[in-house]
């Protein structure tokens, strides 16, 4: 496949950015999308050019480090992590647009690689529980009923990738919070910090300057591992409970 | 033993509503489920037009005197008048907040707009994942909304005050309702503004479910039914007494 890319490129936070054209030949449909780039980048380290700097780590899809916007789409255009997107979803001659995760919260650091240290202090101010753990307790001490489980699971998949955010046109952290949020507040070992985790956790968000929600679905229907919308509404549920108690 | 000095100050609960943006999309959703509930009573009071002018300016009269003689004349009116006011400010005050800090949160748009999704796995199921774009109510809100702010200053000085209404005369709603929709400015600023309230109301109601935790993967589609349903009813109830007077059913 020969493909015409059109990169950011930016030096650094302060340099202002600009979009690059590239042309990559010899691409396999087998490829991933993160293989095609590093096909590029050996390319340009030929050439004594600088590569194009992205964030990348398992390749597997479960660790959430790859973020691109890849034609306007977070993680392009099939569901799921830009490293499990692969070249047979594009066609030959196809111009393909890669950008970074756009949010103020979401500071471009060089590239296409963002500082996404945001996420990490919302988990900080609770995303967390404080009994303590160590050896796997003995699986029948606490009971936790089946749909609490499921819920707990199913929020818990969340990779912490970001996309909802470069979604969200308001650059919004909430379906990121509110998987976080669901899966610890669904269950009992969750339940002493109930609270003050909904509060302080969407005090921190808010804190880092992400936007706000206005429930345009567009955070659920990017998210690669597929974090319902309805968590941010029983997000709203949890926040409005614990701010009536107060903490 | 030295006494524990720290004063344990709790935000209060309004404080903590009004100083995050979850608790301001709370209030917002709130202030405009008053606003909904008063447009249902005032649709359905409209329709008392179809019955004839008698029967219009009766209801008109009886709307002054709800309340009586607990309340003096007038003054449930005025009540509502302030609450309503209260809400529209609390929801106009949060929305253009939030707004702001909406905007300064995604300073760049991204060069090439999203098409979007493929359904995916291709092969099975494709409606499950088919990409849910944002939908035209979604994104005329705010616009929208600064419309239906701008109408509703021009709806009071038409039919309340009297002010922009020249052939108006203050005791006589049927005729003055009248005169407003046999000019064709008054037909096009009250068309156009009903349509958008029924695109507000339509991502608005679902919205507000939303973000007063009412939200369930169950009853997602009662609640976007229930959504179409109201913005359809009002905008069509609204609608219908211009519609009217300019065929001549109402004149």
């Amino acid at each position: 496949m020969r493909l015409t890319l059109r990169v950011w490129r930016q030096k650094n936070a302060d340099a202002p950015g600009a979009m690059s054209t590239y042309e990559v030949d010899g691409i396999s449909p087998d490829m991933s999308f993160l293989e095609m780039l590093d096909t590029l980048n050996e390319e340009l380290i030929l050439g004594g050019d600088d590569p194009v700097a992205f964030d990348h780590d398992c390749r597997e899809g479960i660790c959430g480090a790859c973020s691109l916007v890849i034609n306007g789409d977070a993680h392009g255009p099939e569901r799921t992590t830009t490293c499990q997107l692969h070249m047979r979803s594009f066609s030959d001659g196809d111009t393909i647009d890669i950008e970074p995760w756009r949010a103020s919260a979401f500071p471009v650091v060089k590239d296409l690689v963002v500082d996404r240290s945001a996420f990490d202090r919302i988990i900080q101010s609770g995303g967390y529980i404080t009994a303590p753990t160590g050896a796997a307790p003995e699986a029948h001490a606490t009971a936790v009923p089946k749909p609490a489980a499921d819920t707990a699971f199913e929020h818990a998949e969340c990779i912490g990738c970001g996309a909802c955010v470069a979604a969200c046109p308001n650059g919004s952290a909430m379906l990121f919070t509110s998987a976080k949020v669901v899966h610890l507040n669904s269950l009992p070992q969750g339940a002493p910090e109930r609270a003050s985790r909904v509060l302080d956790m969407v005090g921190q968000m808010d804190a880092e300057g992400f936007g706000g929600c206005t429930n345009t679905g567009e955070c659920a229907t990017a998210c690669p591992k597929g974090i319902p919308l309805f968590s941010i509404s029983t997000m709203n549920r949890e926040f409005v409970r614990a701010a009536r108690k107060g903490r | 033993m030295a006494l524990d000095t720290r004063t344990d100050r709790r935000p209060s609960f309004a404080g903590l509503l009004w100083g995050s943006t979850v608790g301001k999309k709370t209030a917002m959703a709130v202030s405009g489920i008053v606003m909904l509930l008063y447009l249902v009573v005032h649709m359905l009071g409209n329709l008392k037009i179809f019955f004839g002018a008698a029967d219009f300016d009766a209801y008109a009269a009886w709307l002054r005197t709800i309340g009586e003689p607990f309340l003096h004349h007038e003054w449930f009116l005025w009540i509502a008048r302030v609450v309503l006011v209260a809400a529209v400010v609390v929801h106009a005050v949060a929305a253009y907040q939030l707004s702001r800090r909406d905007i300064a949160a995604r300073p760049t748009n991204y060069a090439h707009p999203s098409p979007g999704h493929h359904p995916w796995p291709r092969r099975f199921a494709p409606h499950l994942l088919l990409r849910r774009r944002a939908s035209y109510a979604t994104r005329t809100m705010r616009w929208g909304g600064v419309i239906l702010g701008l109408f509703i200053v021009w709806h009071i000085l038409d039919l309340t005050t009297l002010t922009v209404n020249p052939r108006a005369e203050a005791g006589h709603p049927y005729e003055n309702v009248v005169a407003t929709f046999s000019t064709w400015y008054g037909n096009t600023v009250y068309i156009v503004a009903m349509l958008a309230l029924g695109l507000h109301i339509r991502h608005g109601f679902w919205s507000a479910a939303q973000t007063l935790g009412a939200g369930r993967p169950g009853r997602d589609r009662l609640l976007r039914g229930l959504a179409n349903g109201l913005a359809a009813a009002l905008t069509l109830g609204f609608i219908a007494v211009p519609v009217s007077v300019m065929t001549g059913v109402v004149s």
